[in-house]
């Protein structure tokens, strides 16, 4: 009886915190397929047509070209960097180490919104003009820090053992860092990689507030939402989430799941 | 290849701690050296400093004639095997063996071929395309001597290698390491806390204890003639019973202890000239005292003494015995696993005088 109960409420409860979740985005993906010019119910049946429309759409192509570039560099850039900085403070004692560390970190805990303004005021008073090599610089600044986290706390004294064995076999640093370090944090370093172009292809205020004429496609979409509901905006949408959900299928494949037998 | 060593006045401080205090050292090429001594004794910073991983606070060191105390590892013509392996996860087993000459530019197709060649020597030639993950400790052990010698050092470090081997295993690789030494001939300094195993593989034992060399020699010498009260304790077992040189006559010293006199040669004292009248402390293994109706032998003393528990050890019965004239003392006696050891009997001690030795008193 009571287990009984109990298997109700859990399955209730499943039901409801994955529909919660799901039920929106089920929905978007439901009425790009509408067959009508209005994605509201009622559900007309069937149609391809908008996805056909988008990707007629040059403007919306170049924008997920753009989107697909900054996405790219900018993670591989923040990556890079965040694993220099974390090889630094994890292998060598640096002045005011906790400090930096702290201060590497600490832009994860600011809005978007307030990096994104401190750049655009920069930039202005810098005379450097708006475009997608601004905004990449915004993605890196709010990508590095949760690259830096995943893969600094990956680093641990046992590989430092294997790094000082490398030395000791006539490695120079470079080497060390290329050939042993790198290679053994590799699945941290992809994780990081993926979840920041997944956090870039999503980004909307920072591309919004540091682009003007080249624009991402989450900004391209804001500007197609502004004319009103369109099953379009619901073909692009669920294409944008069919893209994120391929790369955390990639993520947890080649990552995560060779990391587990160990 | 192989090269000679000499370590000139080493020493080394932590934060203003000695681990290291004027250490000198002469090791001949190809000898399989060991450091021996319980943990913090500074064996392991020596081995780091020989391997260019730390540096030394002052002192040099010399290999092969050459001053390399302020040579970085890489360069040094030195390798080193650790403890927990550190072998390149990421890498197949011939690659991890063949990584120290691709740092050394040889080329693919040979670093492939001498990888394979030293992997053979260690018995793992099969498995060259695995990874360290699928080998076992042994096997790892094996893999790490491999790449380690790939290089063909003129001298090799080992840093408590077998410490994570279970007793079998061991053994095992003690005997392989020490063949694998005879056969290249390079020099192996091997740092360890384990007594047995240092007898069993070196040819020079080094004692270290608080940072400065206890004892230097061939293991029998180390075991049977300890040049410090230090030495001698960490040995094995051993009765360590203070006395006092009372007569000398023609090379014949007699010592008198609260358990009874001895008479023993002048060779027999380690480390100070016999001199009626000193402070001395006798040194007595296990294994030198008998119970007289196993003895066979007219050894003297003997002296009575009480079994107060014994246990059997296989090869022998460690006995905890108290001597009737001072019953307030401990001696531990090693006797025949065939003699029957009643606890609370009283047994006649005789002592094999000629093995024992005499050292300052404290």
């Amino acid at each position: 009886m009571y287990s009984r109960l109990s298997n109700v409420l859990c399955g209730t409860y499943f039901i409801a915190i994955y529909g919660f979740i799901f039920l929106p985005v089920a929905v978007l993906v439901l009425y790009s397929f509408q067959d009508g010019t209005l994605p509201i119910p009622p559900f007309n049946g069937v149609t391809f047509k908008w996805y056909s429309e988008v990707f007629a759409d040059s403007k919306l192509m170049s924008a997920l070209a753009n989107s697909i570039i900054v996405a790219v560099l900018s993670s591989i850039i923040a990556c890079l960097l965040g694993f220099c900085a974390a090889y630094a403070l994890s292998r060598y004692r640096l002045p005011g180490s906790a400090f930096q560390r702290i201060l590497i970190t600490a832009p994860m805990t600011v809005s978007y919104l307030i990096i994104a303004l401190g750049l655009l005021v920069l930039f202005n008073w810098m005379g450097i003009r708006l475009s997608l090599w601004t905004v990449g610089v915004g993605h890196v600044v709010i990508n590095l820090p949760l690259c830096f986290a995943i893969i600094y706390a990956s680093m641990g004294d046992h590989q430092k053992n294997i790094e000082r064995a490398a030395r000791d076999l006539g490695a120079n640093n470079f080497q060390v860092m290329l050939l042993i370090t790198a290679p053994m944090l590799m699945p941290s370093i992809l994780a990081a990689l993926f979840l920041s172009i997944t956090f870039s292809w999503d980004e909307f205020i920072i591309s919004f507030l540091l682009s003007r004429f080249d624009v991402t496609l989450p900004v391209e979409i804001w500007s197609l939402l502004r004319s009103g509901l369109n099953p379009k905006t619901n073909a692009i949408g669920s294409l944008v989430f069919l893209l994120s959900v391929g790369l955390l299928i990639i993520l947890e494949l080649f990552v995560f799941r060779q990391r587990s037998p160990k | 290849m192989t090269a000679d060593v000499s370590l000139l006045n080493l020493s080394k401080a932590f934060n203003g701690v000695a681990a290291l205090n004027d250490v000198s050292l002469e090791i001949n090429a190809g000898e399989f050296i060991v450091l021996l001594g319980p943990s913090g004794c500074g064996k392991s910073t020596l081995l780091s400093i020989i391997g260019g991983f730390l540096a030394a606070s002052s002192g040099k060191v010399f290999i092969g004639g050459k001053d390399m105390t302020s040579v970085p590892p890489s360069v040094r013509p030195t390798t080193t095997m650790f403890q927990d392996y550190a072998l390149f996860p990421h890498m197949s087993l011939r690659d991890n063996v063949a990584f120290g000459l691709k740092m050394r530019k040889v080329g693919r197709k040979e670093r492939n071929h001498t990888a394979d060649t030293f992997l053979d020597m260690v018995g793992l030639k099969a498995s060259a395309n695995r990874k360290p993950h699928e080998l076992s400790g042994g096997q790892r052990q094996r893999v790490a001597l491999a790449r380690a010698l790939s290089v063909s050092p003129d001298l090799l470090l080992l840093d408590e290698p077998l410490g994570a081997l279970d007793m079998k295993l061991r053994r095992q690789m003690q005997d392989e390491l020490k063949a694998i030494q005879k056969e290249i001939g390079t020099t192996f300094i091997h740092v360890t806390h384990d007594q047995e195993e240092a007898m069993a593989i070196a040819d020079r034992i080094v004692v270290m204890n608080q940072g400065a060399i206890e004892g230097l020699g061939k293991p029998s010498d180390i075991y049977m003639r300890p040049q410090s009260l230090f030495s001698a304790g960490f040995m094995g077992e051993v009765n360590l019973i203070s006395g006092t040189v009372t007569t000398i006559n023609k090379q014949q010293y007699t010592i008198k202890t609260k358990i009874g006199s001895f008479e023993l040669l002048a060779d027999a004292f380690v480390n100070s000239e016999p001199q009626v009248g000193k402070d001395v402390t006798l040194c007595i293994r296990p294994e030198q005292i008998s119970a007289r109706s196993d003895a066979g032998r007219n050894l003297k003393p003997l002296i009575p003494a009480k079994i107060l528990s014994s246990a059997f050890f296989g090869t022998h019965f460690r006995c905890l015995l108290a001597p009737d004239l001072a019953p307030e003392l401990r001696l531990i006696a090693h006797l025949p696993q065939s003699s029957e050891m009643l606890q609370g009997s009283v047994v006649d001690l005789v002592f094999d005088t000629a093995n024992m030795t005499v050292l300052l008193s404290a």
